[in-house]
Parts: C-alpha cells; sequence; structure tokens
C-alpha cells in the first residue's frame, strides 16, 4: 500500500519535551494503575494508525483511559513533561486524525463506553466518548428516538470520534452534521483542566466554544462525556432506488428533486464502477448495467412523506431513470442501503489498493466535475469509482489502483489530489465529512489564506498555547502561540494564563 | 463623542478597522440598532462601525440551496424566491450580522436552527482588521476550525462580521397554526403529548403570561396534503383550533420597550416548571420572559427553574442592580479567545459575559 513520508522532524509549536517517555511511563503506571498504560513495542503497534491505514506511527506510549479522572491525569502529565497526546476513539476516522505521535501519547477513549442517560423526556442522551454510534440510537429506540447522524461506520464509530470530526453521514442534508446534534460536552483542555461546554439546553451564555470544539479534529481537548440531542422516530421511511444510463442523468434527476422544493433525507448516487464494487461484494441487487444509481429516501409524517414520494419517483422517470425500485420491506430497504454503505470496502473486490477521496462541490456542477474527474483518471491511467452524497455535493471518488506496479501509487496519488483540487476550482472543499487530519493538512494553504488559517490558530492558542493537543493536524505550520502581539490587562487576565 | 461611520465594502471597513487599531479607539458594531441596548453596556465607546450600507445579496445559488448576504442587510427585506433563509427575526428591522452576532432566533427554530446551524460560511475583519474567511460556500464541510459559531452570539466582541454564507430552505407549500388553550397544570402533559405525535412540527411555542391561561400554539410546514393531516391531528390531540395565521403574540419578545427582557434556557422535561410569565419555544427549551414587580428575586426564580437565565436588555436603572448574564461555565476559556482575536480588548468591552 502507498505510504506518503511523512514529516519526521518535530513541527514547531510546541516545547522540546524536558523528560522522557520512559518516566512518563512510570509515572502514569504509578498513577492509573500498570493495566492502564501500554508501553510494550508490540502492543503499541496495534494503535500505529487509524482508518487511514498507510499513515503509520508507533505511539511512544499508549493510556487506556477509564474515565474523565483518567484523562485529567495523563494530559497533567503530558503537560508538564512538555510532551504531546493524541486522543483516539475507535480509530475509524479516514483522515489519520487520530494518527499516534511517536513522541506522545495517545489516549485511547474507546472503554468509556458507558451511556449515563437517556433521557426522551429531554430528547438528550448523555454519553461517554468510547460509545458506538449507533449503540446510542438502539437504546433510544424503545422510547421512538435515535442518533441522527449516520456515518456509514456507524457500527464501529465512537461519538467521541464523531464529536472531533463532525462526522456527518448519508442523511445530513435533511439532519445536519454532529455539529447539530451535540448540546454539550464535557471537554479535558489541553492544560488539563475540566470544562463544561454547551449543556442541556441550546444557546449556553457566552462563547459558543461547543461549537467550535465539534470539528476541531481533537486539537482543542478531549471530550470524556458528550450530551446529544435525540431525534424522533419518523413515522414513515420510503426509500427508492433508481437505475439510470448514466450519473449526468442521475445529477439532473437530484437536481429536479431540489428544484422542487423537496429535501429528502437523503441522495446518494453510485456509479457504474462504484456499483460493480458493491455487487461483488454484497449482492445488494442492483439493476445490472445501470451507469449510475440514486437512493432516495425521504422520510417524515406519513401523509408528508406520500405526497412527496409521489413527486420524487416522477421525477426520476422524467429524467431518464430506466428502472424504479421501491423498498417494500425494511429488509429491502437496508439492502439498498447494504451496497452503498460497504462501498468503500467492496472496491477491494475490484482492485487490490485503492484511495478513498473525500471532496465537495457545489451540486450544480457535479456533470462538469463528472467529466473532469474521468479526465483526470485518463491522464493519470487509473480508474476511479464515485460514491457521492448527491443531496449536499459531497463526493467519495475511489481511486483504484496496484501497489504491485511501479508508480502506481504515485499516479493514484496525484490523481487524488488533482480531484481536490478541482474542488477547490469549483468553489467547493476539500473535506466534507472525513476531516483535514494528518491527510489533508497540506491543502488547506489552498482552500484558505495565510490570515484565514492564521486566525483559526488564535483559537487554538486560546486551547493550547504549548501546542500539545494533536499536533500536526488540520493546520500546515504550526505556530508559536507567543508570536501574537499581546497585552492583558491585570484585572482580567486569569491566573495562570500568563505561559508565554 | 462617538464618531459613526458606515463602510459600503469589506475592504474599506478592513481600512477603517486598521486606522482605529492604530489610534488605540474602543469600537463598537451597529446593525440597525435594535439590539444596541442588550448586554451589559460597553466600558468604552470611540468609534462605532454602522453596517447599514454594507447590503445586498451576492449570490443565490438556487440549485445548491446556498447564498451569500452582506451583513448589514434586512433579515426581513431577503427575498429568495422559492426559497427562504429560514430564520426568524423577533425585532423587525434587525440585520443579518446583528441576527448572527446575537444568535437571536424565533419559533422556527425547533424545525430549522438558529443562525448557528444555518451559517455555513463568514467573513469577519479581525480587530487589526485582518479580513479573514472561515467555512465556504457549500453545506457540508469540515475543512479546518468552524469559526462562524465563535463568531455567532459573540455581541460585536471578536470582530466585524461583513458578509455571510447560509444554508436556505424550501418555502413549504402550505403552513397551518394549531392554538390550544392549556391549564397551567396540563401542560406538560400536552407537550410530551405533540413530542410523541411524530408530526415534526416547524414551531412548538407557548405564551404563559403571569395572569391567565396558557396558550399552546403549534406550526406545521409542508406540502398541502401533509399539513391538512397533521394539523387535523393535532388539533383532536389538543383540542385546539386550526388557522392560516399566527396568534399575535407567537414569535414576539414579551417584554416592551423599556421593559426587563430575559432568555431563559431549560431543559425540554422542566419547560412546564418555569415560573409564570414566559413565553418562547417549548419545543427547543429556549425561551423569553418580561420581568416585573421584585425584578432580582423573579430572575433568581429563573435562574433556580432553568439551565440559564439572561438578562437582554433592561433600563438603566435595573441594569446596575442586576448580574446580567449570570453564571458562564468556561469563562476562563472566553476570555482567552478573548485574549487572542482582540488582544487589547478594544471590541466592545465589557458588553459580553463575565466582562468581556
Amino acid at each position: 500500500m502507498f505510504r506518503p513520508k511523512l514529516d519526521a522532524e518535530r513541527p514547531p509549536g510546541y516545547v522540546e519535551p524536558v523528560t522522557t517517555l520512559k518516566s512518563l511511563a512510570t509515572a502514569l503506571r504509578a498513577d492509573l494503575g500498570a493495566d492502564r498504560v501500554i508501553d510494550d513495542r508490540q502492543e503499541l503497534r496495534t494503535y500505529e494508525c487509524d482508518g487511514l491505514a498507510h499513515y503509520k506511527v508507533t505511539p511512544g506510549l499508549v493510556v487506556l483511559a477509564r474515565d474523565t479522572a483518567d484523562c485529567v491525569r495523563t494530559v497533567k502529565a503530558c503537560c508538564e513533561a512538555r510532551v504531546p497526546f493524541v486522543a483516539r476513539g475507535s480509530g475509524t476516522g479516514l483522515s489519520g486524525g487520530a494518527l499516534p505521535r511517536a513522541d506522545g501519547v495517545l489516549i485511547v477513549t474507546a472503554k468509556m463506553r458507558e451511556i449515563v442517560e437517556v433521557s426522551p423526556a429531554d430528547e438528550r442522551a448523555v454519553v461517554q466518548p468510547g460509545v458506538i454510534n449507533l449503540d446510542v440510537s438502539k437504546a433510544s429506540a424503545a422510547h421512538g428516538y435515535y442518533y441522527a447522524p449516520d456515518p456509514s461506520s456507524q457500527q464501529i464509530c465512537s461519538i467521541g470520534g464523531n464529536v472531533a470530526e463532525n462526522s456527518g453521514g448519508a442523511h445530513c442534508l435533511k439532519y445536519g452534521f454532529t455539529t447539530n446534534h451535540v448540546l454539550g460536552a464535557r471537554v479535558v483542555t489541553p492544560d488539563g483542566e475540566v470544562v463544561e461546554l454547551g449543556g442541556r439546553a441550546p444557546d449556553s451564555p457566552g462563547y459558543d466554544l461547543l461549537g467550535a470544539f465539534v470539528g476541531a479534529e481533537g486539537t482543542l481537548g478531549v471530550a470524556t462525556e458528550v450530551t446529544v440531542r435525540l431525534t424522533r422516530l419518523p413515522e414513515s421511511v420510503r426509500t427508492v432506488l433508481a437505475g439510470f444510463e448514466s450519473p449526468q442523468q442521475a445529477g439532473a434527476a437530484t437536481s429536479a428533486i431540489i428544484a422542487a422544493g423537496v429535501v429528502p433525507a437523503a441522495v446518494e448516487m453510485m456509479d457504474a464502477l462504484a456499483i460493480e464494487a458493491a455487487e461483488a461484494a454484497v449482492a445488494c441487487g442492483y439493476p445490472p448495467g445501470a451507469g449510475a444509481v440514486l437512493i432516495v429516501e425521504l422520510d417524515g409524517p406519513a401523509a408528508e412523506v406520500a405526497a412527496q414520494f409521489a413527486q420524487v419517483t416522477a421525477l426520476c422517470e422524467a429524467n431518464g431513470a430506466t428502472e424504479l425500485r421501491i423498498a417494500r420491506t425494511p429488509a429491502e430497504r437496508a439492502l439498498f442501503w447494504k451496497g452503498r454503505k460497504s462501498a468503500f470496502a467492496a472496491v477491494g473486490r475490484i482492485s487490490p489498493d485503492y484511495i478513498v477521496q473525500d471532496g465537495v462541490i457545489p451540486r450544480t456542477a457535479l456533470p462538469e466535475v463528472l467529466r473532469r474527474i474521468d479526465e483526470i483518471a485518463a491522464v493519470h491511467g487509473v480508474r476511479v469509482a464515485n460514491v457521492f452524497h448527491a443531496g449536499d455535493g459531497n463526493l467519495h471518488p475511489l481511486v483504484l489502483f496496484d501497489a504491485a506496479v511501479p508508480g502506481a501509487d504515485l499516479h493514484a496519488e496525484e490523481a487524488s489530489g488533482a480531484i481536490i483540487d478541482l474542488c477547490i476550482e469549483y468553489g467547493g472543499s476539500i473535506t466534507g465529512e472525513h476531516g483535514v487530519g494528518a491527510d489533508k493538512a497540506k491543502y488547506m494553504p489552498r482552500m484558505f489564506t495565510d490570515d484565514d488559517l492564521q486566525t483559526m490558530q488564535l483559537l487554538r492558542c486560546a486551547f493550547d498555547p504549548l501546542g500539545l493537543a494533536n499536533p500536526g493536524k488540520i493546520f500546515p505550520t504550526p505556530r508559536l502561540c507567543g508570536e501574537v502581539p499581546r497585552k492583558h490587562s491585570a484585572n482580567e487576565t486569569p491566573a495562570g494564563a500568563d505561559l508565554f | 463623542m462617538d464618531d459613526v461611520v458606515a463602510p459600503a465594502t469589506t475592504e474599506e471597513a478592513a481600512e477603517i478597522l486598521r486606522e482605529a487599531a492604530a489610534a488605540g479607539l474602543a469600537v463598537v458594531i451597529r446593525g440597525a440598532g435594535t439590539k444596541i441596548d442588550w448586554g451589559t453596556p460597553p466600558r468604552r465607546v470611540d468609534l462605532i462601525v454602522d453596517t447599514t450600507r454594507l447590503t445586498g445579496v451576492v449570490e443565490h445559488a438556487a440549485g445548491d440551496l446556498i447564498a451569500v448576504v452582506r451583513a448589514g442587510t434586512p433579515l426581513d427585506s431577503l427575498d429568495f424566491g422559492t426559497q427562504q433563509l429560514a430564520l426568524d427575526s423577533p425585532l423587525p428591522g434587525a440585520t443579518v450580522g446583528g441576527t448572527v452576532a446575537v444568535n437571536t432566533s424565533g419559533p422556527r427554530r425547533l424545525l430549522y436552527g438558529t443562525a448557528r446551524d444555518l451559517l455555513i460560511g463568514i467573513t469577519v475583519i479581525r480587530p487589526d482588521g485582518t479580513i479573514t474567511r472561515s467555512g465556504g460556500k457549500v453545506v457540508k464541510n469540515v475543512a479546518g476550525y468552524d469559526l462562524g459559531k465563535l463568531y455567532t452570539g459573540s455581541y460585536g466582541t471578536l470582530g466585524l462580521i461583513t458578509e455571510c454564507v447560509f444554508r436556505l430552505h424550501p418555502v413549504p407549500a402550505a403552513r397551518a397554526f394549531v392554538t390550544a388553550a392549556v391549564r397551567a397544570p396540563d401542560l406538560a402533559a400536552q407537550l410530551a403529548a405533540i413530542r410523541a405525535e411524530q408530526v415534526v412540527p416547524s414551531a412548538v411555542e407557548i405564551d404563559a403570561p403571569l395572569d391567565g391561561p396558557v396558550t399552546i400554539a403549534v406550526l406545521i410546514e409542508g406540502t398541502a396534503e401533509g399539513v391538512h393531516d397533521r394539523a387535523a391531528r393535532l388539533e383532536k390531540l389538543l383540542g385546539g383550533t386550526v388557522s392560516d395565521e399566527p396568534p399575535a403574540w407567537f414569535g414576539a419578545y414579551p417584554w416592551p420597550a423599556d421593559g426587563v427582557g430575559v432568555k431563559v434556557g431549560v431543559a425540554l422535561s422542566r419547560v412546564a416548571g418555569l415560573p409564570p410569565g414566559v413565553r418562547g419555544s417549548a419545543g427547543t427549551g429556549v425561551l423569553y420572559a418580561h420581568l416585573t414587580g421584585d425584578i432580582p428575586a423573579r430572575l433568581a426564580a429563573f435562574r433556580a427553574a432553568a439551565e440559564y437565565a439572561v438578562v437582554l436588555t433592561a433600563p438603566p436603572s435595573v441594569r446596575d442592580e442586576l448580574d446580567m448574564w449570570g453564571p458562564v461555565p468556561g469563562i476562563e476559556l472566553m476570555r482567552r479567545v478573548k485574549d487572542q482575536f482582540d488582544p487589547d480588548h478594544r471590541f466592545a468591552p465589557g458588553r459580553f459575559a463575565g466582562g468581556i
């Protein structure tokens, strides 16, 4: 598999460790218990990567946290020793956001798996960060509720990781992202303090630090308890699978649906290559020979869904759908989704190696962008399978290659990068849901100016003046917080903030 | 004597702010001025930057469900045809920038969220005059910190918002209001019944005056067929009446121009337990109260019954007696944010929580 060159140099932005990892391990073992701390080389390698497996770094030390107190002690110890730390949930992230540091501590929150409270009367649940996304919905289902954000990895990904990455999913167009469903978080700040951000009611007074924290990819601290909003289960869900001759037609159908004022719960598209892969992997029974399939799902009150579903199927037909299949049972609906949700892994059936890309374009640019992706694939001699959240323009091109062929990995990486440039050219984004992480920090200056990035760093410096929380992620060039000219008035500077 | 400047472009505003920075001036941002008396009075004001010339829709990409709007544009002047920016304006004439800066919201926040949720990109001039952007022009985007959330509700203490990118929604084909009087002891059960009904209301509002019966008003939006069906179900459930227009109090703050206005945030299960004299979104737990009589005692009663109660506005005589913001968890971290963005504390100094 393709391995990009990792910068072995410690980025600037934090102070040299004043103690060794070895003595840190000894101290943490005494403090937390021997079974909480891993420093065996072999065992450490278990944590060398997250879902973006071609980036690998063996962590210096792993702490298996049981609770907030464990996280506080670990972060404080890191802070005193000037050692960087990285938080990790289930390790399913696709941008290397939980890529460890060889010179740092990996704080694993996967064991913090308690669903503390499910309160249908408040439409809230309080969960620990290691709780699996889908388990929140399962725990709420008996009360008639669910947790709306549904990344494809929802059977294994953790809420803590979702919060860090502001995870999306197939139903974002209607229901929003993690950030719209998190009401509060207990956070261990990078200096080891515990702070409650947000709460059980929306609009907590003061700056919306919770809004800034969600999606900060672990660079502003570690969430140790999360209050999420539960959503009432819809009365009716209807799903149609439509086959088209081409992605262009499927795109036109999507545009027509949006133009008609329908906001579907989900609109997903797969092209011929992605369909082929999904069929090979999970036999989802998509229309044979289709150039593209569209999964359109509507949910809500029964009368509402019935009226709009008729509209949606008519619009698919009017835009050239060759076949329409309407899910008659929950099992059929699940099969439609199985093909889509397993698409990334499925391409392994048709290609030995692949890169999962995640970019966003204005949805209306889809036909043009698809044509340009074809050109890129031709130029670089790779195949690209396309999977989209078509409703919101979030593309997941899968660049297929064979690492056994010399140079193929580089061509694939170049093609993948060119697709990101395309997203920027069309006014979109370098990531819609996978995050910047270690993988895309280099693209940030293409989307944002130095001033924009420097402004984001102001927030980071407020939370993490020493630059110890997940350094090397998001920002291409970490900076010393002390660079900013600052003045303090004596009566407003909190004690202990003078770290510069 | 405060100077007032009214830049017409982001660049012009940046130039003004650079000069203000060089001169060490304390700056207050003003849109239409509908909330200029909200928050604690700033300790110092040397320059008022008026945004009412920064107006107009820069772009409306209907197929992409987004719009780019300049900050001084009145919210209620926006017309996107069959689409809408689904933000209510409780104060007529309020600008887009002011709405974002204070994060005001109305009944439909239940379905659509607030400025916090609808804002997908923002242009802000920092106190030192640097023009910066975060977010973008696409609905789905997780590149970099979501600074739009930080600026939303920051009361102009972190910089000057000049342009906002919003996610739009289709204008629904039909709507109906179901209004019902309810006895105070039955309120909790009625609200729970509405939640259980799976009718996906756009708003669930209550008006519980100090004296007199409680009224529930539910807004249903959607297709003509769907709205008819759902409104009929609610009508039966609540024993209410269906109408095309909202009751007069719907979406209006309950205080008069010179009154003491409070915003209350409460867990949904505790809405019915709030002291009387409250109005607002029972569906989200964000409500408003007009305090009269023994104001400190009434404020304390709301703080005891809710997650928070913030005094938004009050006459000067009362203001000095009150802790307007109340306890704010995370205030030390907020001070550090302010120190980073506005190290000289020149932007609306003292207007925000904790003297920020």
